[in-house]
């Protein structure tokens, strides 16, 4: 899970953030100004500060926000100048939006606020539907509105063109100002909520914004997403009464507190509508007392009543907001926040102290406990906190006392506070009361009488904590030594006196106890990611000091240096030990000989002959050694032939691959050999349970491992693969992989299974592998192997973690129309399932439909998804002529069929040699493929992010593959696919389907300088693309392979795309341009294949293109109800290594 | 980068060539050659010297035989030590092979137990494993398996089966992490030159502040004589499975990865040879 920020604010409105791996509050340094409340999203946090204005911290990511700006510039033709600015009467602005009514010349675009900066200026845009234009970049057509051509004919008679310009939002990681609208806004706001981000995906990073101001009324932020983090302004909410607290949940929830103590429950929120439509009232949980406070999740509500007694709202859904009863819950608290996943945080009026509510899950979503979180402060107990508190509290006061100071109070406290410093700096303990109750004598008498004593707190180790300078230029190393001497800070309380300022801690002042006591004033979990399995460090009530000692004993004994010193001792020993006890004396006899090894078990097998089914046959592996003393072993299967006892044998060391292959109803696997992947028809057998599947798998997998010498992490030259369901598979190239005339067939090699889930896997030659989930998270290669299945001796003991994924199952909801009672889901007896799976061949109910094997949990409900190719109308539904037909996004009289598509997400838990790369979600990734020179060299990764922007990778070496951060590299419109090749040529292609090449890219620029357009093969768009040492290959949408004419070094664009193959799937291109396929409909004896690795043959420098396939592993089973359900998507450590 | 597996592994195919002679006053039809073996070092003597006992009685006379012990240099060799042990204790900085006296008549029984069979040996092996378990985990996970399981640990001693072994055995080797290694450490330290069998003492791998005891810590509070001091002259070496790791390895570790298969960590003292 990625590292995220609880926020929470003390009652002095500092602002502090808990992250979950962390074991302390970090002080927010940016804050400058106290804060009232925040409110937390992932990607951001807003919040009230003591101003009464709304401030906007955006969380720095690698990822910048940029902004396009666009205008277009119109032109029409006359007979006197040709193509001119002069426009007749009634057209256009010659400055103007896409549609031409808003006037936009260029000197009108201003950035929005002192957040924002240009990037650049404005410049023309070239490209067309992903097709260059002529220089210029204009488009043709006969009148304005029309459809624009990039050709100009005889009869064009306007033309225009569209510039753009980039802003670029800058003000990250500090707390920037929302502009405030005077005019709408007289009075200031006092609460914020911020959610709703579940509701739609688009746009991109989509919020919504509560507010509530000091008169009671509602206000809904618009227009903020990801490119317009702050928003674009204030709508007024009509409301039945005056609210005082307002929360949204991450979905279509939210609930107010009126001042009278009743709630409202907001109705009608949607994707259409995230603001809703009307308000539902209700009433207090308890009758007399009214409610004060409310918060919101996915599916909970949470409330505070005036006598802070907490309740939970039971039976609240998206189709029911209101719920359905109370619940009284243990505990009194002030206020309760929701986060993710409906996990809930509060604090108690008792202590002050932030609760965690332990044992929330999607089945108990009221938990089972309260726990404090214990965790210490950063400054706590450390001098400079206190000092830090002066410049604070001075104006905390002005805000929480409403007590204006003389701001020259404050320049007279800090001088004094230096000149304290220099005479007793155990009083630097300083400053206003923050919570003002007392006045101002009983604070310095106070002082007067306490200070000592918080001197005397504060003991030596305990001011060893972080120190900050930052805020004072005070000796601190000095104010140390003196605070040991407790006894001469005793009189010091007169120096304090001296000065204008009280002198007394925190700890002193507290009302409730102890320095160990935070006292929060609100909390914010919006953004922080736990679930009821997070492990967090949050509870553990050690002191500071301990802390430090005990993390640093734990970093010493695992630092990699003290590990080397003893772990290499033994392994040097052992192999010398080898040397001198055995290597010698080889010739002598073994004492013990080995035996023959049997493990026999049931099982269920698909049987040969037709009709095909599952059968009961035994299974029995036999092991023995072979006679170099390398293992084998050989594989029976016995069944019934019309009453006679037959077998089936395989030979372990022929067995190239065993695939696991989870459907719904049984526990299946499929072993292939090269016989059998010529037939495209492996050994198909179904153990009983999911347990002994793995056990079969994992000792078959080990046995084939023995008989083939194969042992440990895979090498660097490894190639890896991933079949469609998941599951990671490499293997070791034989050094005749690339042979001429005759390579290894490629239905020989063998491949091993490592734990894990991937989408995608990349690599490279030194060792460096990266991966992406179907969930588009980024994963690095650990180096270790095993995991998953494969547990204890087939598996490393080091570098293997826990792995998620998650992805959606989709099902489909078909309606026909008729004249009576139009569009109902009474179809015609020939149609499709009312409710089926996307081809309509087989009925997939809501119900019925399972996730798509054991190792899968739900995790979502049944959800409209809209994000289909083709668009969706506001329903989500999708209309035809007529099923199976193409479907568009809106109805037409033509139109008698319509569909929807549902889908819900599943998770799944797995273990493997894998570490996330938090946080940028990737849908695409590429690797240089040379083997760099040294393990510090750099080596290029780039990668596509799931939202399309490119981005590069920095500082990843053979020893740091992850490396350190993303460098965005701007591009007009969203990427897909993107491939470097060995002299770092980056190639990728956009989402309209065409090309680029990006020049100059080197080591000294790695990010390189600037696109050059490719556009594509006539009238195909291009999906994916993959570069060699000097050969490009595209594959477009049609599954036609593309390769690339005419580049050389001084023009590597090259010229034109020259077909190769059509039926490709994926291509990857090695760095001695060695072509490998993934290719549908290939023809086997038995049946046909979908998915099969193919490797071109014949690839010499001057034929880049080879001549014909040769066909590897892949099939499918016609009459599977999982189609394809191995298909391996290739990536080869384009080494240098397997033609020698 | 090596892994700990690698370890498991080097431990469990250990070999020590060793050459077996008949002792000078057995009685022989003719003359008895030498017979040559790589003895498994985490065996035990009478389970993997068949072929010995086999090539002797070739040349001798059934009447002759009585019940077949090892010697070497004078010392009978304790079958019910692993041999790994045997060979570090006594014989750690001679010449390869190691040369063992075979001996089929005058049984020391002072010195030596009987073995009749070899399933004195896997009673006995087995009593070493719930020991060690007792130790390291009250006995819950030897007690949890079936009988098969047990069955399964010594079939893959006696047939040299690491996988087999293994596969049963780290469930022996698993501890909660939260507690970070396991109740005590089941070790034995043998010393060359004493008549005292072994030391055997409760340790435990984690210090109550949560800091993991190495080797050296252990030393010192067991036989404090055998860790060098500043200044000192090396007096003793500490052997297991004839290398002598670093005083800082952490014991967990130790007990993890270079235990026997009986689950003890067997340590030799032996004193540094003179040369």
């Amino acid at each position: 899970m990625p590292v995220s920020l609880l926020w929470a604010v003390d009652v002095y409105g500092r602002v502090y953030g808990l992250s979950t791996v962390g074991q302390q509050w970090d002080q927010c340094r940016d804050a400058q100004m106290e804060f009232k409340r925040v409110t937390a999203a992932q990607e951001c946090c807003w919040g009230i500060a003591c101003d009464n204005n709304i401030y906007l911290n955006v969380h720095a990511s690698d990822l910048s926000i940029r902004y396009q700006e666009e205008t277009y510039e119109n032109q029409r033709w006359n007979p006197v100048d040709g193509f001119s600015e002069r426009l007749l009467p009634s057209d256009r602005w010659q400055w103007s939006d896409v549609t031409g009514l808003q006037h936009q010349p260029l000197d009108s675009f201003q950035l929005p606020s002192s957040s924002w900066e240009w990037e650049g200026d404005w410049y023309v845009d070239e490209n067309f539907e992903g097709e260059p234009t002529e220089k210029g970049g204009w488009t043709y057509a006969i009148d304005f509105p029309a459809t624009y051509t990039k050709d100009k004919k005889w009869n064009s008679c306007v033309r225009r063109r569209r510039w753009l310009r980039y802003r670029r939002y800058k003000a990250m990681d500090t707390w920037a100002k929302i502009p405030s609208q005077h005019t709408t806004l007289p009075d200031p706001f006092s609460d914020i909520s911020c959610g709703g981000w579940e509701i739609s995906e688009e746009p991109r990073g989509r919020l919504s914004l509560w507010a509530v101001s000091l008169q009671g009324k509602v206000w809904f932020r618009e227009g903020i997403y990801h490119q317009n983090p702050e928003g674009a302004s204030w709508e007024e909410v009509l409301l039945p009464g005056e609210v005082v607290q307002i929360s949204c949940g991450p979905a279509d929830l939210v609930w107010a507190v009126l001042w009278e103590g009743q709630l409202i429950v907001r109705e009608g929120i949607s994707r259409d509508c995230p603001k809703g439509a009307s308000w539902a009232i209700v009433e207090s949980p308890s009758s007399d007392v009214g409610a004060t406070h409310v918060a919101v999740g996915n599916n909970v509500v949470w409330v505070v009543t005036k006598d802070n007694k907490v309740w939970f709202r039971r039976g609240v859904n998206s189709h029911n907001p209101c719920g359905s009863g109370w619940i009284s819950m243990v505990g009194e608290m002030i206020m309760i926040n929701v986060g993710q996943n409906d996990q809930v945080w509060a604090i108690s009026s008792e202590d002050r102290a932030v609760y965690f509510r332990q044992g929330v899950t999607s089945s108990e979503l009221s938990g089972k406990t309260w726990k404090a979180i214990t965790v210490p402060r950063d400054r706590d107990r450390s001098q400079s906190s206190l000092i830090l508190s002066l410049s604070v509290f001075l104006s905390a006061g002005c805000f929480f006392c409403g007590e204006v100071r003389a701001p020259s109070v404050a320049s007279d406290a800090e001088s004094d506070l230096e000149k304290g410093s220099a005479d007793g700096p155990g009083c630097l303990v300083t400053s206003t009361s923050p919570d003002t109750f007392v006045d101002e004598d009983t604070i310095s008498h106070e002082g007067d009488a306490k200070a000592p004593c918080a001197g005397v707190a504060l003991s030596p180790s305990q001011s060893g904590g972080p120190l900050d300078t930052q805020w004072s230029n005070v000796d601190l190393e000095e104010a140390q030594s003196q605070q040991a001497q407790t006894g001469a800070v005793l009189d010091s309380a007169d120096t304090c006196s001296l000065s204008s300022v009280a002198t007394y801690t925190l700890a002193m002042e507290d009302p409730y106890g102890g320095d160990e006591h935070p006292l929060w004033a609100w909390v914010s979990g919006g953004g922080c990611s736990v679930d009821s399995h997070s492990q967090l460090s949050w509870f553990n009530s050690v002191n500071t000091a301990s802390l430090v000692q005990s993390v640093q004993s734990m970093s010493l004994s695992v630092s990699p240096a003290q590990t080397a010193a003893w772990r290499k001792q033994i392994f040097e020993q052992l192999s010398e030990r080898t040397r001198r006890e055995i290597d010698n004396f080889k010739h002598y006899e073994q004492a013990i000989e080995q035996s023959v090894w049997v493990k026999k078990g049931s099982m269920q097998w698909w049987r040969d002959w037709k009709p095909h089914k599952w059968i009961d046959v035994h299974f029995a592996l036999e092991q023995f050694s072979g006679p170099e003393g390398n293992k084998d072993g050989i594989l029976f299967i016995y069944y019934n032939y019309y009453e006679e006892k037959k077998y089936l044998h395989a030979f372990i060391n022929e067995v190239t691959i065993l695939v696991p292959v989870l459907n719904d109803s049984k526990h299946t696997f499929a072993i292939y050999t090269p016989e059998r992947t010529k037939q495209r028809w492996p050994i198909r057998l179904a153990a009983a349970t999911e347990l002994e599947m793995h056990d079969w798998l994992a000792l078959l997998s080990v046995s084939c491992c023995d008989s083939r010498g194969i042992q440990g992490p895979p090498s660097k030259q490894a190639i890896w693969s991933i079949t469609c369901k998941g599951d990671i598979f490499v293997s070791e190239p034989s050094p005749g992989i690339e042979a001429v005339p005759y390579p290894t067939p490629c239905d020989q090699m063998f491949w091993r299974q490592v734990g894990g889930h991937l989408r995608i896997v990349e690599c490279n030659s030194v060792g460096i592998v990266w991966g992406i989930g179907f969930d588009h998270t980024a994963w690095i290669y650990t180096g270790g192997y095993g995991g998953g299945l494969f547990q204890g001796l087939a598996s490393s003991t080091d570098n293997i973690y826990t792995q998620t994924d998650v992805k959606s199952v989709y099902i489909y909801e078909n309606q026909r129309w008729n004249p009576v009672t139009g569009y109902t889901n009474r179809g015609l007896p020939t149609d499709r399932y009312m409710w089926s799976d996307a081809s309509g061949l087989h009925e997939c109910t809501r119900a019925n439909t399972k996730p798509p094997s054991p190792q899968w949990t739900w995790v979502s409900e049944w959800a409209i998804d809209y994000s289909v190719s083709g668009g969706t109308d506001r329903e989500g539904w999708q209309y035809a002529a007529d099923f199976p037909a193409s479907y568009h996004g809106y109805k037409t009289m033509k139109d008698f069929v319509r569909r929807r598509r549902w889908a819900r997400k599943c998770k799944l838990t797995t273990t493997g040699p894998w570490q996330e790369v938090p946080p940028i979600a990737l849908s695409d990734v590429t690797i240089l493929p040379c083997a760099a020179q040294s393990t510090v060299d750099m080596v290029p990764v780039w990668a596509i992010s799931n939202k399309g922007d490119v981005l590069c990778r920095l500082g990843v070496t053979a020893l740091t593959p992850a490396g350190s951060s993303w460098l965005h590299v701007g591009t007009d419109q969203p990427f897909k696919s993107i491939s470097i090749g060995a002299a770092s040529q980056v190639w990728a292609i956009a989402r309209d389907g065409s090309a680029f090449y990006r020049g100059s890219v080197s080591p000294q620029n790695p990010a390189g300088d600037c696109w050059y357009h490719i556009p594509s093969p006539a009238k195909q768009k291009l999906k994916q693309v993959s570069v060699g040492r000097t050969s490009v290959f595209t594959v477009d949408e049609n599954g036609n392979l593309w390769y690339r004419q005419g580049v050389t070094p001084s023009y590597p664009q090259g010229s034109s795309w020259e077909h190769v193959s059509n039926n490709v799937r994926k291509v990857s291109v090695g760095p001695l341009d060695q072509v490998w396929i993934i290719a549908d409909k290939v023809q086997g004896s038995h049946s046909l294949s979908c998915g099969t690795v193919c490797h071109r043959l014949a690839v010499q420098p001057m034929q880049p293109k080879g001549q014909s396939w040769d066909y590897g592993i892949g099939v499918k089973k016609p009459n599977m109800k999982l189609s394809p359900f191995f298909v391996l998507i290739l990536s080869f450590p384009k080494c240098n290594g397997p033609t020698k | 980068m090596a892994d700990d597996k690698d370890v498991l592994r080097d431990v469990w195919f250990g070999r020590i060539p060793t050459c077996f002679t008949l002792n000078q006053d057995e009685v022989t039809e003719r003359e008895a050659e030498a017979y040559y073996l790589l003895l498994p070092r985490v065996s035990y003597l009478t389970l993997v010297t068949d072929k010995v006992k086999k090539h002797f009685l070739k040349v001798m006379r059934t009447e002759d035989v009585e019940e077949m012990w090892f010697e070497y240099e004078g010392t009978p060799l304790k079958w019910h030590y692993p041999i790994g042990v045997l060979f570090d204790l006594h014989a750690s900085n001679s010449v390869l092979p190691w040369s063992i006296t075979v001996h089929f008549k005058n049984f020391p029984d002072r010195d030596l137990l009987h073995c009749p069979s070899s399933s004195v040996i896997e009673a006995h092996f087995m009593s070493s494993i719930k020991e060690a378990d007792a130790l390291k985990h009250k006995s819950q996970v030897v007690n949890d398996m079936q009988k098969k399981d047990h069955k399964q640990l010594w079939m893959g001693l006696q047939n040299d089966k690491f996988d087999q072994f293994w596969a049963m055995n780290r469930k022996l080797m698993e501890y909660p992490t939260e507690e970070g290694g396991f109740r005590y450490i089941p070790f034995r330290i043998y010393q060359a030159m004493s008549d005292r069998p072994f030391i055997q003492k409760l340790f435990r791998p984690v210090s109550p502040e949560g800091n993991a005891y190495t080797l050296g810590d252990l030393l010192k509070e067991m036989y404090p004589a055998a860790i060098t001091n500043d200044g000192e002259q090396k007096r003793y070496q500490v052997v297991i499975h004839g290398i002598e790791p670093l005083l800082e390895t952490p014991l967990q570790w130790l007990s993890e990865h270079l235990s026997h298969p009986d689950n003890f960590l067997h340590i030799c003292v032996v004193p540094t040879p003179s040369d």
